[in-house]
């Protein structure tokens, strides 16, 4: 297991440099939510040169769209969805400054390269511990794109959210690493 | 005609919806526990009991499991002897799971397939009703994440390809799927049949509850086989490397047409939600 790190939001290019594929994470501070629906309408406001409903430099991109809040709580369960439905946009994104990315699954050649270029990290957080990670989130609400229900932007302020580096700045990549560890040799053959 | 009224099928479908999403089955939740002395990854480890963790944070809590709730798919099989009255069949099984997702607040995750537009209750539903001998009603729901749905395939292969055809497709679908589908996954396996029957096969073999061996011997070691296979690729517990791939592989097959070998694989999530009620 790699190292512990502790961030606070907004993140800057020296919180992101020392993080490596394995370390785990925790991030406090305020985070954005946004699955691909989002994704593409932020697009279109970029390629319009138009004003986005979040800024984008320095901040934590949380793939997640929760399931609605009981009485009583800020959420519903809020575990990551799979990254690669982000990746057509993604790049874009980290162009304009995003630092961290949290989901779950691969990512594509171009946003692993775009990772490297532009000094950033993607995450993991455990895929179906949707009532544990919602625990890390202390206030939630809608602040763009109500229309897409689940899909809408949210922004949450966490406490301790937790996740581990998959893709880091040097070109890491935890899931080739993880697997090629415990691969069986007459598997390879 | 034993009567039942649709009163009763809305309350078992919502009560089903609720219950399938916040309490996950004992049967999942002793495989999580077993695998635990399986897995030799340190950090596959952490995930497994933190699942069994967020499992018990769910039921104690009573929040879903899984923010992805699913698409909502039943199973029925419903007794030739048996009236429903009421209304019809079919709108008391939407009712019950527009009620459910509604009062359970679960998230509605169906929209149309271009503007994305959500339909805002969790319909339309996916269902399946065989009429069967018998004066009893059997309603299993099972909700079904998208992850895993995404990483399902389905494959018409040659009828030369054999076994060794359907064993590395088989094999190669969930390496190839690897983290994304939220992996330890249970593998459903659908052989013959034709193209569509083959997919429902596939779906139906994951209601056999974990942990139970398959009743025919032939698949029972078609299965056995599979999963070695598959948790020797050091895919392991969210990808991050491990022996706990596939907890398990499910394979229901019928013979096929002379020219065909269909095969449809339906990855299932380590979330893996059926409650059956029989009224």
């Amino acid at each position: 297991m790699g190292n512990i790190y502790h961030l606070k939001t907004p993140i800057s290019i020296e919180d992101i440099k020392p993080l490596r594929s394995g370390d785990q994470v925790t991030i406090s501070g305020h985070i954005y939510t946004a699955r691909d629906a989002a994704h593409r309408r932020l697009i279109e406001l970029i390629d319009e040169e138009k004003e986005l409903p979040i800024p984008i430099d320095g901040q934590v991109m949380y793939y997640v769209g929760p399931s609605p809040a009981p009485p009583g709580r800020v959420i519903g369960a809020a575990g990551p969805t799979t990254s690669y439905r982000m990746d057509p946009y993604t790049p874009r994104l980290l162009e304009l400054g995003l630092k961290v990315m949290i989901g779950k699954g691969k990512r594509s050649k171009e946003v692993k390269e775009a990772i490297v270029k532009y000094k950033a990290v993607y995450m993991a957080a455990i895929g179906g511990a949707g009532a544990l990670m919602a625990r890390a989130v202390k206030e939630a609400r809608v602040i763009a794109y109500q229309d897409l229900g689940p899909e809408a932007i949210r922004e949450l302020k966490v406490e301790k959210l937790p996740a581990v580096v998959v893709n880091d700045t040097a070109g890491n990549d935890l899931y080739h690493e993880g697997q090629k560890m415990y691969e069986s040799i007459e598997n390879t053959a | 005609m034993r009567q039942i009224p649709t009163k009763e099928i809305i309350e078992a479908v919502k009560d089903s919806a609720i219950q399938a999403n916040y309490e996950l089955g004992e049967d999942v939740l002793q495989t999580l526990r077993d695998s635990l002395n399986n897995e030799e990854s340190p950090v596959g480890k952490e995930i497994l009991a933190q699942l069994i963790e967020n499992a018990q944070i769910a039921m104690n809590e009573r929040i879903p499991i899984c923010q992805d709730t699913g698409i909502a798919v039943i199973f029925a099989e419903l007794g030739q002897d048996v009236c429903v009255v009421g209304g019809d069949f079919r709108s008391a099984l939407e009712e019950g799971i527009r009620q459910g997702y509604r009062e359970g607040f679960l998230r509605k995750s169906m929209c149309h397939p271009f503007t994305r537009k959500n339909t805002g209750d969790n319909l339309p539903i996916i269902v399946h009703i065989d009429v069967v001998p018998g004066n009893s009603l059997t309603i299993w729901v099972v909700p079904k994440g998208g992850g895993s749905e995404n990483m399902s395939r389905l494959f018409m292969l040659q009828p030369s390809e054999g076994w060794p055809g359907v064993r590395d497709r088989v094999v190669q679908t969930v390496v190839e799927a690897g983290p994304n589908p939220c992996p330890p996954t249970i593998v459903g396996v659908g052989i013959g049949g034709n193209f569509e029957q083959s997919a429902l096969l596939a779906k139906k073999s994951l209601l056999r509850p974990l942990g139970t061996s398959n009743p025919d011997h032939e698949q029972n070691q078609m299965e056995h086989e599979l999963l070695g296979k598959i948790n020797k690729s050091g895919v392991g517990p969210q990808g991050l490397g491990g022996r706990v791939t596939s907890f398990a592989v499910h394979i229901l097959m019928m013979p096929c047409h002379i020219a065909s070998l269909p095969l449809a694989i339906n990855i299932q999530c380590h979330a893996s939600r059926h409650v059956e009620t029989v009224l």
